[in-house]
């Protein structure tokens, strides 16, 4: 429906292939594509502009111009820096060594405070096996504290109300009380408010200074657009708050919010709410959310993959053997094994991009056990066959054939071909010894 | 000579390099709205060749065509009027995602028609949302209305035909429909809407007279995700834009209208059940460049 970065990067991809380097220019409509694609998923135009500097100075090194997929590293980068950002902080939950451990929950109206206490309550019950109570102080909204109440029920949790107080004196009240009880951890509800709304942003301000919770949780709706700064650094200033919980991750919304948030306020995501269930709930993954805001997916885990097994040093020797032609099968085997350990070859040509665009790689028909019997046949030359494919005589391909199970036909086609590919990647190979994809 | 040129060069790029600014400025302004960025180049190109081809840079004249090129997307104001229908119940049924106001928004279109002198009835059709009944109930009471009622977890399509049939006994004018909210991703709960517009078209044999998403003016760019699906679902007859109080502009919206069509009829802007009105776009569009 929407087109994604990585369709957007397939095509530039595909226009600048022939030209071999990317320019600086290329460099520049990359992270415009970038800029674009993060401003549609909701990232503040601010936010945009500073992150984009830093990736800028990140992407122009030569790593990234002379690498052979530059737009990659490019995203790549994007991700890391998201996810570096996302990413500290976040995860789990502590608890107060004295006494119960106190959490207040603030947000703009219809963010899904409500859903989030109780999931949250819930989530610490089951997970951690702790005594949680909730305080109803949303006082304002029909029927917020029945709703609490009849979904408390569920999950087994005591919730505080009486009528005739305000938010204040219920909060006291209700720690009061739940600390008879020997509760682990009490969860204030506040009622939903505008962070400019003076008056009500006062009233959490005062539940704050009388309560001191040891932690406050922002509730953000995953959908918010641009105004998520303001929304974030607002509720901060009053009440500084410990994270967000971002709801509504259910929707196919990019989330772009988050990003804005912790630039703004430096506050990590912790928990995410994705669903009407009880338990659509969880502990953030920054991971999860770089790829989304991005609008992309595999391609960053394909590249992680390949750059975790194929070093680069390794790659760089590669390169220089293919220059000098020099090329043998033990190298030959070596790279198979990388690409065999990436994943099946269908599900490689999956994670790339342009799969199904370029004709070559349709053309291309690499099938696994095709790749399973040519190992066989390198694992049954010896080293110095290996290393001198030139020695490999009459034989020497019968010893070979009989050792791996095939034909000797079968060896002179795998010989031939790979005499063909050593002159066609010299060719590929330019004077400097760079090496340059056929495709 | 070769100075002169010098200073000319120098004063001709400053003179654009400040347009340039501008440009940006005005660019980042209507993206910190929320229109889309395609919806902004958009207007921007054609404010562009206005003021290229008539010399126009004078900034304030710039931002009035701005201005002029969205109130042209959005629409005059006789589109904004909501369907009454010549043959009553009129049915007004209200959708949207989770949390945006669905149901403060029923009540303050109830409040509002009930002013006018309309008999109206309240469909509480969320059977979903926990005290979400309750909470209807509450409204329903206060301003002394009509309200039919099921079970929790019961069938929605049932309490709206209960509802039906209760306007046609009690010569109801108005019968305004409240539902759960849910994500437009969510394709088993949109097929229950589809289910819902049927049992009403079934019953006045017409189409529904208004099919009204609310959209909540701090979403972002999801709300356009929003309303094309639900539109593609029901045929929305128009949009009501709620939290307008909030500190986001809802430029969202404008995105909607130009790409899908749907006008916004009613904006919502306060925690009293006064708090709306009929949607102005003049009155809108100098809120986001104010």
């Amino acid at each position: 429906m929407f087109e994604t970065l990585t369709t957007k990067f397939e095509d530039l991809f595909y226009k600048i292939r022939n030209k071999g380097k990317l320019s600086p220019g290329d460099m520049d409509n990359a992270l415009r594509e970038i800029k674009l694609a993060l401003l549609e998923a909701d990232v503040n135009f601010k936010v945009v502009k500073e992150f984009l500097e830093n990736v800028k100075e990140k992407a122009t090194g030569e790593k990234v111009l002379e690498s052979i997929t530059p737009y990659q590293q490019v995203v790549k980068i994007v991700n890391e820096e998201i996810i570096k950002m996302l990413g500290s902080g976040s995860g789990g939950i502590s608890f107060s060594s004295g006494g119960p451990t106190i959490i207040m929950m603030v947000g703009l109206q219809g963010t899904g405070k409500t859903s989030s206490v109780i999931k949250l309550a819930n989530f610490i019950k089951v997970r951690f096996n702790k005594k949680v109570s909730i305080v109803a102080a949303d006082i304002y909204r029909p029927a917020a504290v029945l709703q609490l109440e009849d979904m408390a029920k569920n999950i087994n949790v005591d919730v505080f109300y009486q009528g005739n107080l305000d938010p204040v004196s219920l909060s006291l009240k209700g720690i009061e009380l739940f600390k008879k009880t020997g509760s682990d951890v009490i969860i204030i509800d506040t009622a939903g408010r505008l962070q400019v709304d003076d008056v009500m942003m006062n009233e959490i301000v005062n539940i704050r200074k009388r309560i001191n919770p040891h932690q406050i949780y922002l509730v953000l709706d995953a959908m918010t657009g641009q105004e998520a700064v303001n929304i974030a650094y607002g509720f901060n200033q009053k009440v500084e708050c410990d994270g967000i919980i971002l709801t509504k991750l259910d929707s196919d919304t990019r989330g772009g919010a988050a990003l804005s948030v912790y630039y703004v306020v430096k506050k990590p995501v912790k928990f995410i709410s994705n669903g009407e269930k009880i338990d659509d709930f969880d502990i953030f993954y920054p991971e999860r959310i770089a790829s989304r805001i991005l609008g992309m997916g595999d391609v960053v885990t394909l590249v992680e993959k390949a750059e975790k097994i194929v070093s680069e040093k390794e790659a760089k020797i590669i390169e220089e053997k293919i220059y000098r032609n020099e090329l043998n099968f033990e190298d030959f085997i070596s790279q198979l094994k990388s690409i065999k350990k990436i994943g099946s070859m269908d599900k490689i040509f999956s994670m790339l991009p342009f799969t199904n665009k370029n004709k070559v790689f349709k053309k291309i028909n690499l099938d696994d056990s095709y790749i399973i019997r040519i190992e066989a046949i390198i694992n049954s030359m010896t080293i110095e066959e290996r290393r001198k494919p030139h020695i490999i005589n009459g034989s020497r391909r019968k010893r070979i054939a009989k050792g791996s199970g095939s034909s000797v036909s079968e060896i002179n086609k795998l010989l031939k071909q790979f005499d063909k590919t050593r002159q066609m990647l010299k060719q590929f190979s330019d004077a400097n010894g760079k090496f340059n994809l056929p495709f | 000579m070769q100075k002169l040129i010098k200073n000319l060069n120098f004063i001709w790029n400053k003179f654009k390099n400040d347009r340039r600014l501008f440009w940006d400025e005005i660019e980042e302004q209507m993206v910190a709205s929320d229109i889309s960025i395609s919806t902004t180049a958009k207007i921007l190109d054609e404010v562009k060749k206005i003021a290229y081809s008539e010399n126009i840079d004078n900034p304030e004249r710039i931002k009035s065509l701005i201005k002029g090129e969205i109130i042209k997307i959005l629409g005059n104001g006789k589109n904004f009027n909501l369907n009454i229908s010549a043959m009553p119940p009129t049915v007004f049924l209200i959708v949207g995602v989770n949390g945006t106001g669905k149901t403060t928004s029923v009540a303050k279109l109830a409040s509002m028609f009930k002013k006018n002198g309309k008999k109206v009835l309240i469909s509480a059709a969320d059977t979903y949302r926990a005290a979400a009944v309750e909470q209807i109930q509450h409204y329903a009471e206060k301003l002394k209305l009509d309200i039919v009622y099921h079970q929790k977890f019961s069938d929605p399509g049932a309490v709206v035909y209960d509802s039906m049939e209760k306007a046609k006994a009690r010569e109801i004018d108005l019968v305004i429909i409240d539902t759960a909210g849910r994500m437009q991703t969510s394709h088993n709960l949109m097929e229950e809407l589809i289910k819902v517009k049927k049992v009403i078209t079934g019953r006045i044999n017409r189409n529904v007279d208004e099919i009204l998403l609310v959209v909540d003016s701090t979403t972002g760019q999801n709300a356009k995700n929003q309303a094309e699906i639900f539109n593609n679902s029901l045929s929305l007859t128009g949009i009501i834009l709620t939290k307008t109080d909030s500190t986001s502009r809802g430029g969202i919206v404008i995105t909607i209208k130009n790409d899908l069509n749907i006008p916004i009829k009613l904006v919502t802007d306060g925690e009293k059940l006064d708090n709306i009105s009929y949607f102005d776009p003049v009155k809108f569009t100098d809120s986001l460049f104010s």
